[in-house]
């Protein structure tokens, strides 16, 4: 079986430059690549075009690479909790491209698929279907919304195995499975690293051929944005 | 007497029916799930990959790994399921949910929805409003009647940037349950003590009113 176990982060990103176009995964902050983006933090590269559902807050997740101004472009569809991007936003600094949820998933898995367009209803009627194609079929008006792909996707799995294979756990899978298909280059990392054959071949969620490197990630901070909880 | 948050919750549980999949909104729609009837069985569905929406968790449940499309952490129940964002949407857009219950800003007699931004205020983004009115095979909002200075909500035709077109059926607001019809709001029920003027001055857009308009039970 192909290895593509590489390291650590730091040999994970080899490659990675100013300018380029990223793919990281997550809802909010579950399922982030946490160990991915200190690295890029180190590696301070900038200019960087950075598609993901939301925006980290302002001291975890993307809004750390916001601090450091290296993010050019955000893609995202919601963007809500981050005072630094707001300020970056409102000055003019970062440019933002507002997507529906699922159109940006569905834009990414696309990307992967090798399927150029396709037509969804969402936005349909507002500003997001600006200077879109729109078309009829069965009486609805549809968008026409092209794929997305990346330099690098950034994704980040429960376990994985030497050959690149995948299992999410949770809602941590969110965004992840589609941009692992979408990366020219992707980058795994997983809080669980195994030789190839440990892992049931039934329970794969993302398919090793998808994966170009993986590692193992140093440590995992997982923070919870809104602890909410029952009395016992 | 207007209805609070809870009374409108409570009014939109009567709109779930056993069996249903259902996506609930952030605000009133998430206090819906607290007025579902014993004996009704629904499917709750969270956006970011989850089907069978449980209880948040005790202490010593919380996972970071499991939240819910607010980011609060939640749990599963038996028969949950887990998934993708594009198969989350996919089941949304291919319209296999039964039920959207979501708030709203502004809503016109076409059954327009306005909820996701207001110039000149910070944008936060639509999140999965936009899909999730575009294709949704039923959908009910709670919403205020009128704004703090008492403007209506209810338009002839929406002023904030719209979410979906066409797309609103129902609408339960502090003062009245609405049907959006052709050719406006028909009123079905109104709030304890609220009269029909009340509710037609409260209302911009056009209001059908036909015989005699029952009480809210709260």
């Amino acid at each position: 079986m192909i290895n593509k176990t590489v390291k650590n982060a730091q040999e994970a990103l080899q490659g990675v430059q100013d300018g380029m176009t990223f793919m990281l995964g997550g809802f909010g902050l579950c399922g982030i690549p946490e160990n991915s983006i200190q690295e890029l933090l180190r590696l301070g590269v900038k200019d960087l075009t950075c598609i993901s559902n939301n925006a980290g807050v302002d001291d975890f997740g993307i809004g750390l690479l916001l601090q450091k101004r290296q993010v050019k472009k955000m893609i995202s569809s919601y963007v809500g909790e981050n005072a630094e991007f707001e300020r970056q936003l409102l000055s003019g600094e970062l440019e933002v491209e507002l997507l529906p949820q699922g159109t940006l998933a569905e834009r990414i898995r696309a990307g992967g698929a090798g399927i150029p367009a396709f037509f969804t209803p969402a936005g349909y009627g507002t500003e997001v279907g600006e200077g879109k194609e729109s078309r009829e079929f069965n009486g609805k008006m549809y968008l026409m919304e092209e794929w997305l792909k990346a330099d690098f996707a950034f994704v980040k799995a429960w376990k994985g195995d030497t050959a690149g294979n995948l299992i999410y756990k949770g809602t941590a899978r969110n965004f992840n499975p589609m941009m692992a298909t979408a990366g020219k280059i992707t980058v795994a990392e997983v809080e669980e690293l195994v030789p190839a054959g440990e892992l049931d071949p039934n329970m794969i969620h993302t398919p090793g051929i998808y994966v170009q490197r993986i590692f193992q990630g140093e440590k995992y901070e997982k923070r919870i944005e809104q602890r909410t909880v029952r009395q016992a | 007497m207007a209805l609070d948050k809870n009374q409108i919750a409570k009014r939109i549980s009567k709109e779930v029916k056993n069996g249903m999949y259902v996506n609930l909104g952030i605000g009133i729609p998430t206090l819906v799930a607290n007025y579902i009837p014993e004996g009704i069985e629904v499917v709750l569905q969270s956006e970011n990959g989850l089907l069978g929406m449980g209880p948040f968790p005790t202490e010593d449940q919380v996972d970071a790994d499991m939240i819910n499309a607010g980011k609060q952490t939640i749990t599963t129940l038996p028969g949950s399921s887990i998934f993708s964002s594009a198969d989350s949407f996919g089941m949304i857009r291919g319209e296999h949910v039964d039920l959207t219950i979501l708030g709203a800003m502004e809503v016109s007699e076409d059954g327009d929805i306005a909820n996701w931004k207001i110039p000149g205020k910070m944008v936060k983004g639509m999140g999965g409003a936009m899909d999730l009115v575009a294709s949704a095979k039923n959908i009910i909002v709670a919403m205020q009647h009128t704004a703090r200075d008492g403007s209506s909500k209810l338009l002839k035709e929406c002023c904030l940037p719209i979410t979906g077109l066409k797309c609103v059926r129902k609408i339960v607001t502090d003062l009245a349950v609405l049907e959006v019809v052709d050719g406006g709001f028909k009123l079905l029920e109104r709030a304890p003590s609220v009269s029909v003027e009340d509710i037609k001055a409260a209302t911009e857009g056009n209001l059908i009113v036909e015989g005699e308009i029952p009480e809210i039970e709260v």
